[in-house]
């Protein structure tokens, strides 16, 4: 259906010839954003309904007290799944540990946060197939996971804001009231998933237009081996040099999933393709500039050390086994 | 009545207070409406997730933005 209106616009109405650089650019963007669009209305809807019993504070509830090694796990499990905009990380992880809820567990709840999320999974399935979706979803949570862990076990609680030091002591004594369950009718749910639609769509949409353009861009003007010859998996140096590239250029994964589509059509080795992807998704100045409001340099450093490593030795592992 | 709008100072929080003051116009009332950057002030209210309402010291809502008729419901 979108295929046809795409070639109807561009091939009939504009005349431009099949085959040539332009015509199959602009008929490979309005293909991928008609079909983005679509599936993004449909399910952030759907999800809508699902979570609006989800909210961060119940997260948190059930969260606390939990043995570490499972918390792990559902800290970034939850970190995929519960709404919150990157604009509340400092209430959260305030939040999480003034609950006693150790410092890496909620980090593992903040890394995975931007990394994974409905956006994400949607565009994911309908871009590049189930395959690479899962081993996206396992490397987000690994990287939570194991950052996580490793956080806590240099201590990182040490190396937090003073205040912020503060809460976490007192939190390790903190007793939680219960969060009441209210019911939730399907009315609500309703109302719930219309303003979550309204309000995700109309922040990402010109983030989906971006990022298939600079997709479209290189689907129609690189050439089909130019990646494969120039960074193809013999280059070793290609994938930390992916990574660091990454880091500058501030997005989210709507944006970066569109692009990771086409680097991998034009031959780009799946393991620096990831790196570059998540690195420009997950380690970004402006959330760096704002926990520094809770840590420390040095802890930030580790934090930016760290995930820069596991991106890299992930991209690594796949180009080898890939 | 004392309105506060919490928020660490991104988009919607600052949609959030122009619907707070749209409200009290078309409302017709009168508030001492403040934005709360603070975030220790933010903690306080026990609020995780931004931007909040908050209205003579009990939370209204926290997480979401609201029209200005919603809010204007809630006064």
């Amino acid at each position: 259906m979108f295929k046809q209106f795409a070639d109807y616009l561009t091939f009939s109405l504009m005349g431009l010839v099949p085959g040539s650089r332009v015509g199959e650019a602009l008929n490979f963007f309005i293909y991928d954003t008609l079909k983005i669009f679509f599936l993004l209305i449909v399910m952030i809807y759907l999800i809508g309904l699902v979570r609006v019993s989800l909210p961060v504070e119940r997260v948190r509830a059930y969260l606390a007290g939990k043995h570490r090694l499972v918390g792990y796990f559902l800290g970034s499990v939850f970190g995929a799944i519960t709404p919150f905009c990157s604009c509340s990380s400092i209430p959260v992880f305030l939040g999480f540990i003034s609950a006693g809820i150790p410092v890496g567990m909620t980090m593992a709840f903040l890394l995975t946060s931007p990394l994974i999320n409905e956006i994400a999974v949607i565009l994911l399935l309908s871009l590049v197939g189930w395959k690479i979706t899962l081993l996206y979803i396992l490397i987000g949570l690994g990287v939570g996971i194991i950052g996580g862990l490793f956080l806590d076990a240099i201590k990182a609680e040490r190396l937090l804001q003073g205040f912020a030091r503060k809460v976490y002591e007192e939190g390790q004594h903190a007793h939680l009231e219960t969060v009441e369950k209210k019911r939730i009718t399907m009315m609500d749910r309703h109302h719930f998933a219309k303003r979550e639609l309204a309000e995700v769509f109309g922040r990402i949409w010109i983030w989906v237009i971006i990022g298939v353009g600079v997709g479209a861009g290189l689907h129609g003007f690189v050439p089909d081996t130019w990646f494969e010859t120039h960074l193809g998996a013999g280059q070793w140096w290609s994938v930390p040099v992916a990574t660091l590239i990454g880091i500058p250029l501030y997005s989210n994964a709507t944006a970066v999933i569109p692009v990771m589509e086409s680097l991998i059509v034009k031959g780009l080795p799946l393991g620096t393709t990831l790196a570059f992807c998540m690195s420009t998704v997950a380690a970004s100045i402006p959330e760096f500039v704002m926990l520094k409001q809770v840590m420390q340099w040095r802890l930030l450093a580790i934090v930016f050390v760290m995930l820069l490593t596991a991106f890299t030795v992930v991209g690594w592992a796949l180009n080898a086994f890939s | 009545m004392k309105l506060e709008v919490l928020g660490t100072g991104c988009a919607k929080c600052k949609t959030l207070f122009e619907n707070v003051q749209k409200a009290l116009a078309s409302a017709g009332k009168e508030a001492e409406l403040v934005k709360v950057e603070d975030i220790a002030t933010i903690m306080k209210y026990g609020v995780m997730s931004t931007p909040a309402l908050v209205k003579d010291g009990k939370v209204l809502f926290s997480g979401r933005l609201a029209t200005p008729d919603e809010i204007a419901g809630m006064l």
